[in-house]
């Protein structure tokens, strides 16, 4: 397609008071472009200015004007590539001409003195046009062959829930099932906790309505004493091989090597061929990732609704609880004695008609035990009304540290607190001993008193639902980065999100996990979280077709290209992919999956050959914007400005220097240039290697926080660029230039107020190291 | 190959309410290729999660998830909002609602740029509702720094005085407009999602708590402003009497939650909040005391529960089971605590600089009646009939939850709107 440019610059909001538009004009003449100004460019007026050029065939637009965050619509133009230059916000409102006067009609005289705004206006238009310059149009990814069927790990409540929801809107599934039958723990149980007004009463379990109606859908499909061997490919078509539970299949997915597989004796890394060979060792039988079974099943999205086992206590724990003795059992064992009949004694089968509900291991903690959520409170409340249900005169005693009843479970909580025989203290359990032929239980520290003893038949520990993650990946993906949830041990193996805002969004895109799997969640929520998952497959699936990315870039049709001719195989893409969308062969040549792609460009930062770009994003594209900026030697003035350069995420940190201009409290150095890149994960060392032996004197990343709590909507951007530049240290010190000229800051989007002040801090640092000597070069 | 069908994109859902349970549904919806209207009863949408500094566990700012949000709404054409608007009438049945909605003036049009100008050249100031009224603000205004739509606002309050006019000459674009209406929309959607959110409990109505006598008694969503840069003190948590630096804290759990009296419900967020709040004083400093009453911290799940204990492992933190029965006035602004130790059995009297109310959420729906056929509780929240559909409840409206299960609840309501138009 070819480009006809047209720049076109507002001189309102105060812009054409703080610059000098006519020799911002002179910029964009001297490269043969046209420039238009006018005073209220998104005005209908102006935008009619600049309509009317698209329709003479305008395609490739500079607004310099406010910032893109702002009249987002008002300059979106059909079938345009519209860069826009932050004038508004980034320059004149964030450099105030009170600290940064303009030149006096005398000092204009002296050609040695220069307007550093002015500069920087002229530089940020040079870029803009520069960018524009190198961009395409994106064009959507789309699959040749796609399928829309949803596969549902997991027969519990949460997967027979999520394929009901899916089925509704119209989607086939299929369900496979690990044991002979639907209806997981939940079809065992006795009573469910209630789910409405007044909360009172507990109700039969759910299980059995929703396996029947599974049986009566004929858009779901189910697969019982069926796990899932590996899923391979990407959203919209993962070829999936299912086995039998226990069954070694050659389609088993293999693992990567574990660490202490990939060195030799002395601790040094194999190389390549040894790698290859002790993969291939290492998971005989297996056919390798790329390799797809002409068996498997086509599906477009994957719901994990694989759930939990019980927390089974070690033989040596909770022996302050009397765990070993047989009438100390766990919830889940008091559960499935309730399940088949009146609950009666493990050790003799007599009446259990006194029992102690413990929620807490005790050894001076207040902590529930682990993996419970507020599941084990309600649990405690639902199988005390068990032993008054089953024995007029039985006793329940819940000692608690604290009643997790959140919300609207109060209500059953405060319906159980009326029953006359059940008793509940807070309180530390702090021995259970055989006391004939019952046990007495000794509790301090409670609500009753500080020391004492209540005699029982039977003793409870509301232990905790493990995910079924902790064991096993279960999704078993066929993907180089290994078969399951990366870095899940943040959320002790549940497979659950980091973020708060967008719960369901994981490193593995297209599948989708809900229910107890994710957190310690009751029956009620997580059917309610299956809707949600699948509504995230189906969003997935319809992302896909449209050739579109899902979140956070949701509706980006962009997509990495690879230039395979020039790839040296080092597989930093597929490592560094904070989404494991990146496989790569025996050689290491990268097999790139679109679909499992987020578009966070961490590839094209991490490769060393420059190999990896998107249409509208590229190492040229942003290359080109480093290039245009102007860097003043001594040979242009006595006393040169500073030029450095800043990278910033356009996520967190460019928003919070937008509201640096809007706030106007704090200004900033006039002598940095920002350009917005998608994510630091996507910054390659290229840039600051090329602003540097350009004369920059400083380079800086600004970026999200990350660590445990990551602020990164692309999980792993920032860390990774924190590395790039530790390594970059080396590169610059063989250049002869000071490591401190490159530096990478943190901040979240609502620390407007220390950005400047960290700016300001790193020019000064970087004038203390004097001029880069390359400038002038 | 196996292609199958997927849902029809036809059929439009609308949202009410622009909160976070709103902007998820609508979203989610929209991306996933339905037609979507918010309607907004705020001049800004975000809803009450704009007002918070951080969400807990993680102390990350809110206004990073909105930031993509709205990059969303605005990168969606199937997403249009309304702000300042309210739904007035709902006709019709699942499928096809006929929905009126009015759209209250803004006095500003879509030429404003948000130069500041008319903000400027107003004088009149008013209490500021975004902080709870803990400082003023101008009659022309932007609700906040990260305000989508980035649209200033005129409060009806000035309008027909010599600021409107002033506001409207300063206006370098003729963006106000003094003479705009309130206007009426139809609209006809196939279902409607209500995400109309919570308020806090009025705290003046928990007489022995001493809100609204003592000004160092503050709710919690008000604390919440003190300790945001873009709040009242600039970020400075200050005691509201003498902007004194409060060197002793207390936090007052369930003010007015788990009490018949008042909401009998647990509010579900309120310890968390609690936790996160003295994560706030004591960043800020560091030999200031905390003392949090409590019936049961309720911090359930392994991230929250890690939250919790990371707390109480700092020793100028306190925590003590008991609740609040009485408060009375000390010398020098101070507030005493009368309470008794649930364990010991103790009787306390402690005296505090500052104290804070961990007031619970009441669902918008318990103080305004919504003009549709809604399942409501006693207790103001909307219960969800699948069976007959077309109508959900989504985020605190259904139910007291903290963001993450209210995004979650969200999510899954936007396939059950997207359900009611494929069964049409």
């Amino acid at each position: 397609m070819s480009k006809k440019y047209g720049v076109y610059i507002c001189t309102g909001c105060g812009i054409g008071d703080a610059l000098d538009i006519e020799a911002i004009c002179d910029v964009v003449e001297e490269e043969s472009l046209p420039c238009k100004t006018h005073e209220f460019l998104c005005s209908q007026a102006g935008v009619d200015m600049i309509k009317a050029d698209v329709e003479e065939g305008t395609n490739a637009l500079v607004i310099g004007a406010c910032s893109r965050r702002v009249n987002y619509n008002t300059f979106k133009f059909e079938g345009c590539m519209v860069e826009r230059v932050n004038l508004r916000e980034q320059i004149v409102w964030s450099h105030p001409r009170s600290e940064f006067p303009k030149l006096t009609e005398e000092e204009k005289q002296d050609e040695d003195n220069f307007d550093r705004v002015q500069m920087m206006a002229e530089d940020y238009i040079r870029m803009g046009m520069a960018r524009v310059e190198k961009v395409k149009l994106p064009e959507p990814y789309l699959l040749e062959t796609m399928s829309k069927k949803i596969l549902v790990i997991g027969g519990g409540v949460t997967g027979m829930n999520a394929a009901i929801d899916a089925a509704a809107a119209g989607y086939e599934v299929t369900i496979v099932e690990k044991s002979g039958k639907l209806g997981g723990h939940v079809a065992n149980w006795r009573r469910q906790l209630p789910t409405k007004p007044p909360y009172e009463r507990l109700i039969p379990n759910k299980a059995k309505s929703l396996i029947a109606a599974i049986e009566a859908n004929s858009k779901i499909s189910v697969r019982t004493n069926t796990v899932v061997a590996r899923i391979a490919g990407q959203p919209g078509e993962f070829t999936v091989t299912l086995k039998t539970p226990g069954e070694k299949i050659e389609f088993d997915v293999p693992y990567p090597l574990p660490e202490e597989m990939r060195v030799d004796e002395s601790g040094k890394e194999l190389d390549h061929e040894a790698l290859i060979a002790k993969y291939k060792e290492y998971n005989e039988g297996r056919r390798d990732i790329l390799t797809l079974d002409p068996n498997g099943e086509l599906f477009g999205a994957v719901i994990l609704a694989a759930g939990w086992r019980p927390y089974e206590p070690k033989a040596d724990e909770f022996q302050n609880l009397g765990w070993g003795n047989a009438d100390v059992i766990t919830n889940y064992q008091f559960e499935e004695l309730a399940a088949r009949g009146k609950v009666n004694r493990p050790s003799d089968g007599k009446p259990a008609k006194n029992v102690v509900f413990v929620q807490s291991p005790g050894n001076g903690t207040d902590s529930d035990f682990p993996f419970t959520g507020s599941v084990t409170s309600m649990v405690a409340l639902k199988q005390a009304k068990y032993v008054r249900d089953d024995y007029p005169d039985g006793r329940a005693y819940i000692f608690y540290q604290h009643m997790r009843t959140p919300g609207l479970s109060e209500y059953f909580y405060k319906a159980m607190q009326q029953d006359s025989g059940i008793f509940m203290t807070k309180g530390e359990v702090t021995g259970v001993s055989q006391n004939g032929g019952g046990l007495t239980v000794d509790a301090a520290n409670t609500l009753l008193g500080d020391q004492i003893q209540v005699n029982a038949d039977l003793v409870v520990l509301g232990t905790g639902m493990v995910p079924v993650t902790f064991d096993d990946p279960t999704v078993n993906l066929a993907y180089r980065q290994g078969p399951g949830f990366r870095d899940n041990a943040i959320f002790d193996k549940y497979a659950d999100s980091n973020f708060i805002c967008f719960p369901y969004e994981t490193q593995r895109t297209g599948i989708y996990a809900a229910g107890a799997v994710r957190r310690g969640l009751n029956v009620e929520e997580s059917m309610e979280d299956a809707t949600g998952a699948a509504l995230k497959a189906i969003q997935c699936l319809e992302s896909v077709n449209r050739g579109v990315a899902v979140h956070p870039r949701s509706g980006d049709m962009t997509f990495p290209d690879f230039f395979f001719q020039r790839c040296t195989q080092c597989k930093r893409c597929t490592d560094e992919c904070p989404f494991g969308a990146i496989d790569d062969d025996e050689k290491g040549t990268p097999k790139p999956n679109p679909a499992r792609c987020r578009r966070c460009g961490t590839c094209m930062g991490a490769c060393p050959e420059r190999i990896i770009n998107f249409a509208d994003y590229s190492i040229d594209s942003i290359g080109s914007q480093v290039k245009a900026i102007k860097v003043p030697s001594e040979d242009d003035y006595s006393e040169p400005p500073l030029r450095i350069l800043g990278l910033v995420c356009e996520n967190d940190a460019y928003p919070a220097l937008d509201i640096i201009g809007w706030q106007q409290k704090k200004s900033f150095s006039a002598d940095v240039r920002l350009i917005p890149v998608r994510c630091l994960g996507s910054v390659n060392v290229i840039w600051i290697k090329d602003a540097l032996s350009q004369g920059m004197d400083g380079v800086f990343l600004l970026g999200c926080k990350h660590g445990d709590d990551y602020q990164c909507h692309f999980v792993k951007g920032s860390e990774l660029a924190g590395i790039r530049m530790q390594k970059i240290g080396d590169a610059l010190s063989s250049l002869a230039l000071e490591e401190e000229r490159v530096a990478q800051f943190e901040v979240a989007i609502d620390e407007y107020d220390k950005i400047p002040d960290i700016i300001n801090k790193f020019v000064a640092e970087v004038e203390e190291l004097g001029p880069n000597p390359f400038k002038g070069f | 190959m196996s292609e199958t069908k997927g849902a029809p994109f036809s059929g439009s859902i609308m949202v009410v309410g622009g909160g976070i349970s709103g902007l998820t549904t609508a979203l989610e919806a929209a991306e996933v290729g339905y037609e979507v209207f918010i309607v907004e009863k705020n001049p800004y949408l975000g809803g009450r999660v704009a007002q918070l500094k951080q969400y807990f566990p993680k102390l990350c700012p809110p206004t990073c998830g909105l930031e993509i949000n709205f990059k969303r709404i605005k990168d969606n054409p199937r997403i249009k909002f309304f702000t300042l608007a309210d739904v007035e009438s709902v006709e019709g049945a699942a499928g096809s609602y006929n929905v009126t909605v009015k759209l209250n003036p803004r006095y500003v049009n879509d030429n404003c740029t948000c130069c500041n100008k008319c903000a400027e050249a107003c004088q009149a100031e008013v209490p500021n509702e975004f902080n709870f009224g803990m400082d003023k603000r101008k009659g022309a205004y932007l609700p906040h720094e990260m305000s989508y739509p980035a649209k200033y606002v005129i409060s009806p309050q000035i309008i027909g005085t010599e600021d409107a006019r002033r506001c409207k000459e300063a206006c370098p674009y003729d963006a106000v407009d003094l003479e705009m209406e309130a206007k009426t929309i139809e609209l006809n959607v196939g279902s409607i999602v209500w995400t109309t959110g919570w308020e806090p409990y009025d705290a003046a109505r928990i007489d022995n708590l001493g809100y609204g006598r003592y000004p160092n008694i503050v709710t919690n969503m008000m604390f919440e402003r003190l300790a945001a840069d873009n709040g009242p003190t600039g970020g400075q948590i200050l005691r509201p009497s003498d902007n004194k630096a409060p060197e002793n804290v207390a936090f007052v759990q369930c003010a007015g939650s788990r009490d018949e009296n008042h909401l009998p419900y647990c509010s579900y967020i309120c310890c968390m909040a609690s936790l996160k709040h003295t994560t706030y004083i004591r960043e800020q400093y560091p030999d200031a005391k905390v003392t949090i009453f409590y019936i049961d911290m309720r911090t359930p799940g392994n991230r929250y529960e890690k939250f919790y204990d990371k707390i109480k492992e700092d020793q100028n933190v306190t925590f003590i089971k008991g609740k609040v029965a009485a408060v009375e006035e000390a010398e020098d602004g101070r507030v005493t605590l009368v309470a008794e130790d649930a364990v010991s059995g103790e009787k306390l009297h402690q005296t505090f600089d500052m104290v804070v109310l961990a007031t619970g959420m009441q669902p918008t729906a318990a103080t305004t009646k919504l003009p549709a056929d809604l399942v409501v509780t006693e207790d103001g929240f909307m219960l969800n009939d699948y069976e007959k559909g077309g109508m959900f409840a989504a985020g605190c409206a259904n139910r007291p939850a903290d963001v993450m299960m209210s995004n979650q609840n969200a999510t899954g309501m936007a396939l059950k709107a997207i359900q009611t138009m494929v069964k049409r």
